[in-house]
């Protein structure tokens, strides 16, 4: 039977670079062999959700949404778009563990195993340690250095912030930064007062976003005080502190390996060889 | 051709057991022997050795068989674009055999792209695709691509570099070419510069493309644009034609549209008799023909995002209610503003030359304007907009 991915994702009517991390993990994934047919879909770029799986030649399709949290786009938006008879509690997740569910989308004859989003996958704290490491130059980055994870935040859904917290944690149970916090662009605790956090001079600042844009290049560097007229630099002087900022998450390579996690813990037959490239920092703090 | 693929003796014979019918070609297999038939030519009883003279004598027809059902992509969507590109429906076999065998090969035209095919070896095709503009231009003088996952990337911005968030905008970059693209990538480049269009031209040519129309599709929407469903709460459907007049044009997309308001109530977008001083003669003749959604090959089957969005924001604007307001304009002013307007909705303001002070959107002309009739707040005449102001 054949297997084909798709990933989905929001894309932008006006920012180009919404959805190159989609377009990039894509073709990585391609690159490596993991699947013989790799495909994205765009809420706001095509090809559209609504038009995305007559795209697709293989028969079992694995969705993964290159989103950050459970919500309206995974919960509501995706699933009707793709017509799926999706009900929430199919994937009976307590906010970060959505897993997958298999369905039968009405326009086209092909099954769909449906996965959760990328952003709530464990492998994602991962992804947020290499990115400290890439960062910061300093693959064994963690001691003296303190670690915000920023999420947006919002009041409409409490799962946005639930999948930060979530990864937060995680990183903070492996002892490996002096400090972990999660922080918000739209709600308390707030990335704007980011050094009241830490007490660590160092602080890296990884923001849980697919893509860069907007939030990412100008809201947060402005709300932290890191902006300059030629964007920020890293890393920034700021009350007494360097901070490292990363820039959205979605775009590290590393990125890959979690879509293909998600399609793999779905059942796809993703040899773990072709995998894009397992942390070795992952491997060695034993996780 | 690699040691796995047999020839086309072997792949014949093997295929007659249960009966060759395709493009002309007829072989079987009986009691006798081989039966080989084209449209010129007929041979019973054929040893298998015969069989092998028969297909020598009739190459290109054997040839072609074996493309299409061991080369070609299988799956109907991509088999059937490939054959409308070398006009299989057309051309008879010979005919194609030739002119693909020509330098020029068969070319066709998919929105802006311009698909060619061209024979290689052993009946098999090579594709080549550029810009229609630059189908005659030296391949020297453009940007060679030969990955077609190269395509998405290439249709984000035009010439200018400015973004492209519709790729079936005719504004297609210029400037390269894929080449020797086998007909699977052929059809992934393709899919690449103009997403999902195959899919959909394949379906409304087997009659079963699934149209949603602009009533279902508004009323699907949730979130911040649930908003846009009470727009269809008027009387009538006038918004939507304007909404298709504004961006379905083919002067604004490439795509025919086929939704309608509902699947009961076609828009009925003509354009009137209304002509836009500086559109070209032939934007005009696609504007009276906007009524059947453009003349793309590939069909559009409902409002994309763009549309959305844009009606997202129509829907606001329009609640709001008319006002009289009291405006002195000389009557090349008002000529004026309403050049001023074509020539954005156009797209043509960037294009005025500087000092061509006799095109009424000139940006000097327009300054003048704007120096002579706004007050300090930007008013037109001095007349605010809310009159409490």
């Amino acid at each position: 039977m054949s297997e084909a991915l798709l990933v989905v994702a929001h894309g932008s009517h006006l920012n180009p670079r919404s959805s190159t991390p989609a377009q990039d993990h894509a073709d990585a994934i391609r690159a490596a062999g993991a699947f013989a047919e790799v495909r994205e879909a765009y809420w706001k770029e095509e090809p559209s959700f609504r038009n995305a799986l007559r795209t697709v030649a293989a028969d079992e399709v694995y969705v993964v949404p290159l989103f950050v949290s459970e919500g309206y786009f995974t919960e509501e938006v995706i699933p009707r778009e793709l017509r799926l008879d999706f009900d929430v509690t199919d994937w009976g997740s307590d906010g970060t563990s959505a897993d997958s569910v298999t369905l039968r989308p009405t326009d086209v004859d092909k099954t769909v195993h449906y996965c959760g989003p990328v952003g709530t996958h464990d492998a994602m704290t991962d992804v947020i340690v290499r990115r400290a490491e890439t960062v910061t130059g300093d693959s064994a980055v963690g001691e003296g250095v303190g670690l915000a994870v920023v999420g947006h935040g919002t009041k409409r859904n409490e799962n946005s912030a639930k999948a930060i917290q979530y990864h937060a944690d995680r990183v903070r149970d492996r002892d490996r930064f002096a400090e972990v916090r999660a922080l918000f662009m739209d709600e308390a605790p707030e990335v704007d007062d980011v050094t009241d956090h830490f007490e660590s001079e160092d602080i890296v600042v990884v923001p849980l976003f697919v893509a860069d844009g907007y939030h990412t290049q100008e809201d947060i560097p402005a709300d932290m005080g890191i902006a300059d007229d030629d964007g920020y630099a890293v890393p920034a002087r700021l009350d007494g502190h360097d901070i490292w900022y990363a820039g959205a998450i979605g775009t590290e390579p590393l990125m890959a390996d979690v879509i293909l996690e998600r399609a793999a813990d779905a059942g796809a037959d993703v040899d773990a060889e072709m995998r894009i490239s397992r942390a070795p920092t992952a491997a060695a703090d034993g996780d | 051709m690699s040691d796995a693929d047999p020839t086309p003796v072997d792949a014949l014979r093997e295929a007659a057991a249960d009966g060759v019918d395709f493009d002309g070609l007829t072989v079987a297999r009986d009691a006798d022997g081989f039966r080989f038939a084209v449209p010129d030519a007929r041979y019973d009883g054929l040893s298998a050795s015969e069989l092998a003279d028969a297909v020598d004598r009739h190459r290109p027809h054997v040839e072609n068989w074996l493309f299409w059902h061991q080369h070609a992509p299988q799956r109907q969507a991509e088999w059937a674009f490939l054959r409308w590109v070398e006009r299989a429906d057309d051309l008879s076999v010979p005919e194609r055999d030739a002119r693909l065998r020509d330098a020029d090969g068969i070319t066709r035209e998919w929105g802006q792209v311009a698909v060619t095919a061209r024979a290689a070896e052993g009946g098999r095709r090579r594709y080549e695709l550029r810009h229609v503009d630059d189908a005659d231009a030296d391949r020297s003088a453009l940007t060679v691509h030969a990955d077609p996952h190269e395509a998405r990337r290439l249709r984000k911005t035009d010439d200018d570099g400015d973004y492209r968030p519709l790729s079936t905008a005719p504004t297609l970059p210029h400037g390269w070419v894929f080449v020797d693209l086998d007909p699977a990538a052929a059809v992934r480049a393709v899919d690449g510069l103009y997403p999902a269009t195959v899919a959909n031209w394949h379906r409304e040519r087997e009659g079963t493309l699934d149209v949603t129309h602009w009533h279902e599709a508004v009323s699907r929407q949730t979130g911040i644009y649930g908003v846009v469903e009470t727009w269809d709460r008027g009387d009538g459907h006038d918004h939507v034609n304007w909404v298709a007049e504004a961006c379905c044009d083919d002067s604004q997309c490439l795509k025919r549209r086929e939704w309608e308001y509902d699947d009961e109530t076609p828009l009925d977008v003509d354009g009137g008799d209304r002509r836009s001083p500086g559109s070209r003669p032939e934007a005009d003749d696609n504007r009276t023909q906007s009524g059947d959604g453009g003349t793309g090959v590939f069909p559009c089957r409902e409002p994309c995002s763009l549309v959305i969005a844009a009606a997202r924001k129509w829907t606001r604007l329009e609640a709001e209610q008319s006002r009289t307001y009291e405006f002195d304009l000389t009557p090349s002013e008002k000529e004026q503003v309403e050049a001023i307007i074509d020539a954005v909705a156009d797209g043509r303001a960037g294009e005025i030359r500087d000092a061509d002070t006799g095109d009424d959107a000139n940006r000097y002309r327009a300054r003048y304007l704007r120096a002579k009739l706004f007050d300090d707040a930007g008013n037109l005449c001095g007349v605010p907009t809310d009159a409490d102001e």
